[in-house]
């Protein structure tokens, strides 16, 4: 079956372009696409295809983008089904615009096991709409003391490595984790913070930490995650891929890292892109987030190292948390949010701020974590993947957390303003939502 | 009487308060102090009320001062030791709110372990909540005692150079004082070792000293805070002798402050770490015991407010 999309805004991450165009897709894939305002006919005439033979989407002149790729999502399965099932998570990626999601092992018992990782891998198949890669505990039971069978959960499927908010502590450990990962071109993604130093903080010290009293850590703690992880780095080769940089004083250690050739990359959460340590107020605890959210300068300072690449990969880092988890004194509370369904329009407050143009968002949503899983996805190329996103950037909404298709409700934009809005997303061709009128 | 302004459902902290409102609890105190002092002490501004003490951390003096401010004032008071209860059961503070609150009482005391606690109970019961100390955040009636104190002992309550001493990290009653004294426009300093001090504070207007001879040059009144037992063995301060030597109140260091210069503390004290025992008991220059005196006074006129407050929207309710 062919789709051909008509009079829709192409955003290109590739080329940095965002132009009217039309593109057509056939058994899955991208074949074509061309500029400008061509008639259906010349395009179908230029492929050998018969009109009857394709079915034909008018975008209206609104957007059409590779589906995103969001590395670091968390279902909920084993162990925790009722805050998030792949069914469910799979319908808020959907409704959310992200083609791919990239699960993190961190459940209950943890992927630290081929079996584990083929149950994942089974329900997934079952039950979710979009494409599902598993990642894998870097560590049994993500408690840094013995690597995993990195070999094996590689062939079971696993796409990369990690213990997710666990550091591994032991640099003995994580150093010949990271040696044998090399060997097998496997990817390692680490949670850069040093954690004597953030043990038990609820908060980013600073002026609001201390009026509000709650136990706080200092920004530079995640520098010093990054810079040990990047000394380790330069020991083994290893390929490397920060789960989250949200400090600016993070930022120089990895431009160097970058600039001295090492493997490595950055991403950092939707969620210290958008907001910033005083939206907590009174205790809120939904915007408690792991690090967590910080100032307002650390904000922008990151903001602006997307924009030049610097930080390669913007994630949901997608955590149900059930209500009982939340409804807490904030120390207590659990950390984590939900974000599937608001990445998108929340990433669009940039867009509309003038901070990142729409290329430049959907490098860092959808081409540059597809490269960095070697994935054909994440580009409008021909021959890459019919995973793509139309969306209006301007349509307003109010966001009602019950709403969501998340079995969890827990987002910090509950009831807030948001501009843009998923129109429908496709998954090798295939609708897997559209926005009902 | 006039009814003095004070527009507030809750006490949890001293940071909504407005100035003109914690005069209002000040003078209403005062009057308090002096039924306090008679043979016959009681009143029945909360006759009728049901006052209910959860306290889910350990407390003696606060739960004694505010149980007697309720009594004197004619309230049923109950007493709940939260740490021995249903806490310990797996439940959780909102589900404890929610049957106290089907209880019915009308004045609720809580003191939590963890910041914010106190806010979020007060989000789910439909009477005046009072915070009694919530973690590092505020503990407001300790707050006003020792305004009350302040500017009875010194005649008013502002334009005055105020040093608080030793552990502000960890302390409630520094950020309580914080605010408060510097609502009322006194020239604040922070006096002790960095690891307890955090230097945030200056963005607060205060002033940072690690010097307490030179922090307390000059100061009105010297705040001298409790150091808990679990931070003196060389995590935060490396002896409890190094800590009395540098930062102990001693003679030599108060003689640095002005004559006339006030000690307080709000106990209770570790005499001989931060506290030498003889200034703590020199009735010249310790009003340690008047600060006691005090916070009943305070506690009753903050519950007497309240009151009032919750009577007037519930009669506006039922019209």
């Amino acid at each position: 079956m062919s789709t051909l999309f008509i009079n829709a805004r192409l955003i290109d991450p590739e080329a940095g372009t965002d132009d009217l165009g039309s593109l057509l897709t056939r058994h899955g894939q991208i074949v074509a696409r061309t500029n400008g305002d061509e008639g259906v006919e010349t395009i179908l005439a230029a492929h050998g295809l018969a009109a009857a033979d394709v079915q034909v989407v008018d975008c209206g002149g609104k957007c059409l983008a590779p589906g995103i790729v969001d590395i670091g999502v968390k279902v909920c399965e084993p162990g925790e089904r009722h805050k998030e099932s792949y069914k469910s998570a799979g319908l808020a990626a959907a409704a959310g615009g992200v083609t791919t999601i990239v699960t993190r092992p961190d459940t209950t018992p943890c992927i630290d096991s081929p079996e584990t990782l083929e149950f994942v891998t089974r329900r997934a198949q079952v039950d979710a709409p979009v494409n599902v890669l598993p990642m894998a505990a870097l560590t049994k039971g993500r408690d840094g003391r013995e690597m995993t069978e990195i070999g094996l959960l590689m062939d079971a499927g696993a796409v990369a490595f990690t213990d997710c908010d666990h550091v591994v502590t032991s640099t003995k450990v994580f150093s010949r984790a990271l040696t044998y990962a090399r060997s097998l071109g496997a990817l390692v993604m680490a949670h850069p913070q040093e954690p004597g130093l953030s043990a038990g903080a609820a908060a980013t010290s600073g002026k609001f930490a201390a009026l509000r009293g709650l136990p706080s850590v200092s920004p530079m703690a995640e520098r010093m995650g990054l810079d040990r992880d990047i000394a380790l780095l330069e020991m083994t080769g290893a390929a490397y891929h920060a789960d989250q940089i949200t400090t600016a004083r993070a930022l120089p250690a990895l431009e160097r890292a970058k600039v001295n050739g090492l493997d490595i990359t950055a991403g950092t959460s939707i969620h210290h892109l958008t907001l910033n340590e005083l939206d907590v107020a009174d205790y809120r605890t939904f915007f408690k987030v792991k690090p967590p959210l910080r100032s307002e300068d650390d904000r922008l300072a990151v903001v602006e190292a997307v924009r030049t690449g610097l930080v390669d990969v913007i994630s949901s880092m997608h955590t149900p948390q059930d209500e009982e988890s939340k409804r807490l004194p904030f120390e207590e509370a659990a950390a984590g949010a939900v974000a599937l369904e608001t990445l998108l329009p929340a990433a669009l407050r940039l867009y509309h701020a003038e901070l990142l143009d729409l290329p430049t968002l959907f490098r860092a949503m959808s081409l540059n974590p597809a490269k960095r899983l070697g994935l054909a996805s994440g580009r409008l190329s021909d021959g890459a993947p019919a995973d793509l996103v139309l969306f209006d950037p301007d349509a307003p909404l109010v966001l009602d957390r019950f709403k969501l298709q998340s079995k969890s409700k827990n987002t910090p934009f509950d009831t807030q303003r948001l501009q843009g809005r998923v129109l429908a997303t496709y998954v090798a061709g295939e609708p897997v939502y559209r926005k009902d009128n | 009487m006039q009814p003095p302004s004070f527009d507030q459902p809750h006490l949890l902290g001293i940071e909504p308060l407005r100035p003109h409102e914690i005069t209002a609890i000040l003078d209403l105190a005062d009057d308090y102090v002096t039924l306090n002092r008679q043979t016959e002490k009681h009143s029945d501004a909360l006759a009728g009320l049901t006052q209910v003490n959860m306290f889910f951390e350990n407390s003696t003096r606060t739960q004694a001062s505010f149980e007697l401010a309720g009594k004197r004032l004619g309230a049923d008071v109950m007493n709940m030791a939260m740490q021995a209860s249903s806490i310990k059961k797996g439940e959780t503070l909102i589900d404890t709110a929610m049957t106290l609150n089907a209880m019915h009482p009308d004045l609720l005391v809580v003191r939590h372990p963890h910041s914010g606690a106190v806010d979020l109970l007060a989000q789910k019961v439909n009477c005046a909540v009072l915070n009694a100390g919530d973690g590092r955040h505020e503990h407001p009636t300790q707050a006003l005692l020792d305004a009350l104190t302040i500017r009875r002992a010194k005649g008013r309550l502002h334009r005055l150079n105020i040093a608080i001493c030793g552990d502000i990290a960890h302390s409630r009653v520094a950020r309580s004082n914080l605010i408060l004294l510097g609502k009322m426009e006194n020239r604040i300093r922070l006096i002790g070792p960095p690891t307890l001090v955090p230097q945030q504070f200056a963005e607060f207007g205060a002033e940072i000293y690690d010097d307490m001879h030179e922090g307390l040059k000059d100061v009105d009144v010297v705040m001298m805070l409790r150091l808990q037992k679990e931070r003196m063995d060389g995590g935060f301060i490396p002896s409890e002798r190094e800590y009395f030597y540098r930062y102990g109140l001693d003679a030599d260091k108060l003689a640095q402050a002005k004559p006339d210069a006030i000690v307080m503390h709000p106990g209770p004290m570790n005499r001989g770490v931060e506290i030498d025992g003889t200034i703590a008991d020199d009735i010249k220059r310790s009003v340690i015991q008047e600060q006691v005196e005090m916070g009943v006074a305070v506690r009753m006129a903050a519950m007497d407010l309240l009151a009032r407050n919750l009577r007037s929207a519930r009669q506006a309710e039922a019209s």
